[in-house]
């Protein structure tokens, strides 16, 4: 009796949920019922199964890129790049420190915004990725190994380095183009003085095709404008480079203002097999400036700061065919070149229409000599000659395009809140979604190369007001996954990102996984204070230094108890991680150190210093859950009063 | 030449393969090693599948107080003589062309692959017995891979069996009494 009572309350409740249902389904709530049914469908990726594709969300002023897999959205690591990580001691380590040295010294922050593949042939080959510094201009390397940040490359001259990295076809160069324009070189002078006297560097960084290491090969030395964003040609127009400027008034106050009252900024064109020429005939100067070259070593596991002494300058007032101006209507922000190099996309940010150049039209024109004037001794190309076509009013304030491998092009547009497809050569536009909310950057894996993915699109939104539970004041900041098969685009997935997800980059994941790196072999560590044994551990004394050779594998630290340190020494901890498996990394923190713990992979070995500054036994511990018994991965460090004449012993096990 | 001749060489040339080819393997399977680890054991050392197999055996193994994998064994110095010992034999009793010594190698080399798996049962039996009584986990049983087959030992899944070395010295001594038959068949030949 009791059982069919409770099953008949089942039953009632089964039926009001049903009426519930088929109510809310005479509603317009049906259709997208219906619709996220499918889309949860197509963006879920089963418990131990993969993501089809890598995602790379820069974070903006979080100064980091994170990992995603798409469609899942699913987030896998957050790679420090240009802040200090106390997760993974990046800029706590005695290691990793140099890496944010610069001209200026240390500097724990800065501003990471485009995240770009390395290419070969103009498809995405997934050796490396670029990303800038924008606030102290750096441009960073990663290595698509082992996911870790192994370059950073100080950019002088420059300021606010926002158009920038964005590889060439063959990863010959990276670019790095001051959004603020600067003397040159930098001395005490007027603002008010900006205009002709400012200047706007143009800076090319060659790749070295086996290494990946950077370098600047040349600045060109533009006139002082605001370089905003760059894409280089593609295909027929490899060779080339395109900035979108705006501030081309040179105003230097409330710039919101008097730098929006030209109808028309430019796209610098560069050709940059011609300043290669010119670098060869030797018509550069050599300017004496500072800057630091950061590069970190996975022999060594430890990086090095060179301070470089100067760098060489074109100037493109006297060397003809170097730079072209294209007149684009409205302060361009986005300035993207389609897969075939053929056409190059000028987004006016305050202008209602998007403008296409093209690459076949602006050669002639330069052959043609159809200029309308000059500005600094560098020719401006007539619009009418070099103007492809324009999209008209698709929406309001046109920021970025991405392209799929079908002929479309697809833009977001910043104030109205959506993203726009239209069609390469007839301009026509043919589906409009929104976005929640005020999009930036798009990304297409593959979108800004000769070969785009045309899988998925991601939008990535500034503003989500309502879209999440809400975290007080300071909400976080989304992607927005549609699915760009179908005529018509369809929203999938909407996720919350680390930081500001200003740009990204993405590459399907058998590009890159099997790659991976799984550990650091140990007889391949060449770290100066390795110790590859634990019969080999030791602690010394220099002055006031104590230097602790330190070990760790499951589930033990050798030495673990060590006596003879005194108040007012300097420890430095080197810990090297015996570990020779997959996925077994060790942590390890000291009770009142002054940095971050270190977390450490198999094979590699990583220092932190510990002053300390009270007498008595302090423990040390593994922070990295790594195994049954890491509760037991702990032990002590005994300090005596500074004139105490204890001498330095160490044990494990008593021995 | 006739084709029992060719018979009995190749058994007798085939275990020299065993100095490149592992004779015996055994793998750890748990949830944290979807990909097991493996050890695979050679006439004259013990390799692994994968670059720290051995090492991580002994990580996991020294929870429960097993000693570590052994670098040097007699049986290192004795098997790779004993192959090469064998093999001279076979091709001599080849060259010599009579067929009832290839039952003798036969006989020699089945006496040996007993003797030999029996030695291996040894040392798993030590290997699994022979705990620190210090250890961090206490077992209420042995700690012993199976000589063959599967077996669930804590969280792990313990498979031993023949690789590719000792399926071929098994093919090689099964060879013998094929090529004692097929002697016999063609001398029967002839008479008629």
């Amino acid at each position: 009796m009791k059982l069919s009572f409770k099953f008949i309350t089942l039953l009632t409740l089964a039926t009001m949920a049903f009426g519930l249902a088929s109510c809310g389904g005479n509603g317009s709530n049906s259709k997208s019922g219906a619709l996220s049914g499918s889309a949860a469908e197509r963006v879920f990726v089963p418990p131990g199964e993969h993501d089809e594709f890598y995602a790379f969300l820069s974070g903006g002023f979080s100064g980091q890129l994170a990992v995603y897999g798409l469609p899942s959205g699913r987030l896998f690591k957050v790679i420090p790049v240009f802040s200090v990580d106390a997760e993974k001691a990046y800029g706590f380590n005695e290691e990793t420190k140099p890496m944010l040295n610069t001209s200026h010294g240390f500097i724990p922050w800065d501003d990471s915004h485009h995240p770009d593949i390395s290419q070969t042939n103009g498809v995405l080959d997934g050796r490396w990725i670029f990303i800038n510094g924008n606030n102290t201009p750096r441009i960073a390397r990663i290595d698509l190994t082992t996911f870790e940040t192994v370059e950073i490359l100080e950019i002088p001259n420059s300021a606010g380095n926002h158009s920038s990295p964005y590889v060439t076809d063959n990863t010959e160069y990276v670019v790095a183009g001051t959004r603020f324009a600067v003397p040159v070189p930098q001395r005490d002078m007027p603002i008010k003085d900006y205009k002709g006297n400012f200047k706007g560097a143009l800076s090319f960084i060659k790749v070295n095709p086996e290494s990946g290491r950077m370098n600047i090969e040349f600045q060109i030395m533009t006139p002082g404008f605001n370089y905003d964003k760059a894409h280089p040609g593609r295909g027929k127009s490899h060779g080339w480079f395109f900035f979108s400027t705006y501030n081309t008034e040179e105003a230097n106050t409330l710039q919101e203002v008097n730098a929006s009252q030209n109808d028309k900024d430019y796209i610098a064109a560069i050709n940059w097999k011609k300043a290669e020429e010119y670098i060869k005939a030797g018509k550069f100067t050599t300017m004496k400036t500072r800057y630091a070259h950061n590069v970190y070593s996975d022999e060594t596991h430890s990086a090095t700061s060179t301070m470089m002494k100067e760098v060489r300058i074109l100037d493109p007032s006297k060397l003809p065919g170097l730079v072209y101006f294209l007149p684009t209507p409205k302060s361009p922000h986005g300035c993207d070149v389609d897969p075939t190099g053929e056409y190059i996309v000028g987004s006016g940010k305050l202008s209602a229409s998007v403008t296409i150049h093209s690459f076949t039209k602006m050669l002639k024109a330069i052959e043609d000599k159809a200029f309308d004037g000059e500005a600094y001794g560098i020719p401006i190309i007539n619009f009418d000659a070099v103007n492809a076509g324009t999209v008209v009013q698709p929406g309001l304030g046109p920021l970025h395009t991405e392209f799929d491998n079908k002929g479309n092009a697809y833009t977001s547009f910043f104030i109205s809140s959506e993203v726009v497809k239209w069609q390469l050569g007839t301009w026509k536009v043919l589906d409009r979604k929104p976005t929640y909310y005020s999009v930036g950057h798009l990304m297409i894996p593959g979108g800004n190369s000769q070969k785009p993915f045309g899988k998925y699109l991601l939008a990535l939104n500034k503003i989500t007001k309502d879209r999440y539970l809400p975290t007080g004041p300071e909400v976080c900041q989304s992607a927005q996954l549609y699915d760009i098969t179908g005529d018509k685009m369809e929203l999938l997935l909407d996720f919350p990102t680390v930081g500001e997800p200003h740009y990204a980059a993405g590459i399907p994941a058998d590009l890159i996984k099997s790659k991976s790196r799984k550990i650091f072999k140990i007889e391949e560590n060449h770290h100066p204070y390795v110790t590859k044994k634990e019969s080999d551990t030791k602690v010394v004394r220099k002055g006031k230094d104590v230097h602790i050779y330190m070990t760790m594998i499951r589930s033990h630290f050798a030495p673990d108890n060590i006596e003879g340190v005194k108040v007012g020494d300097k420890v430095y901890f080197h810990v090297t991680n015996l570990e020779q498996d997959y996925d077994v990394p060790h942590g390890i923190a000291m009770l009142g150190a002054q940095t971050s713990e270190l977390l450490i992979m198999p094979g590699q070995t990583e220092t932190f210093v510990w002053e300390p500054k009270q007498v008595g036994v302090w423990p040390f511990y593994c922070t990295d859950f790594c195994s049954a018994l890491h509760q037991e991965m702990q032990g002590y460090v005994r300090v005596s009063p500074r004139n105490s004449n204890r001498a330095l012993s160490w044990s494990l096990d008593g021995e | 030449m006739k084709l029992s001749r060719y018979i009995m060489f190749s058994a007798a040339i085939l275990p020299l393969l065993l100095f490149v080819l592992p004779m015996w393997s055994i793998s750890l399977e748990a949830p944290q090693y979807p990909t097991p680890l493996q050890i695979n054991i050679f006439i004259d050392h013990l390799g692994e599948e994968e670059y720290g197999d051995i090492q991580n055996f002994d990580l996991m193994n020294h929870y429960v107080g097993m000693a570590k994998l052994p670098t040097e064994m007699v049986e290192f110095e004795i098997f790779p003589k004993v192959i090469i010992g064998i093999s001279i034999l076979g091709l001599v009793f080849g060259f010599i062309r009579k067929k009832p010594l290839y039952l003798v190698w036969f006989g020699i080399m089945t006496i040996l692959g007993l003797a030999g798996i029996y030695d291996f049962y040894l040392w798993l039996y030590d290997y699994g017995h022979n705990l620190d009584p210090r250890a961090a986990i206490q077992l209420l049983d042995a700690y012993q891979p199976p000589i063959i087959g599967t077996k669930e030992i804590l969280n792990f899944t313990v498979r031993s069996y023949p690789a590719s070395g000792g399926i071929i010295l098994g093919i090689a001594i099964l060879l013998a009494p094929v090529a004692y038959y097929i002697a016999r068949k063609e001398e029967r030949k002839e008479l008629n």
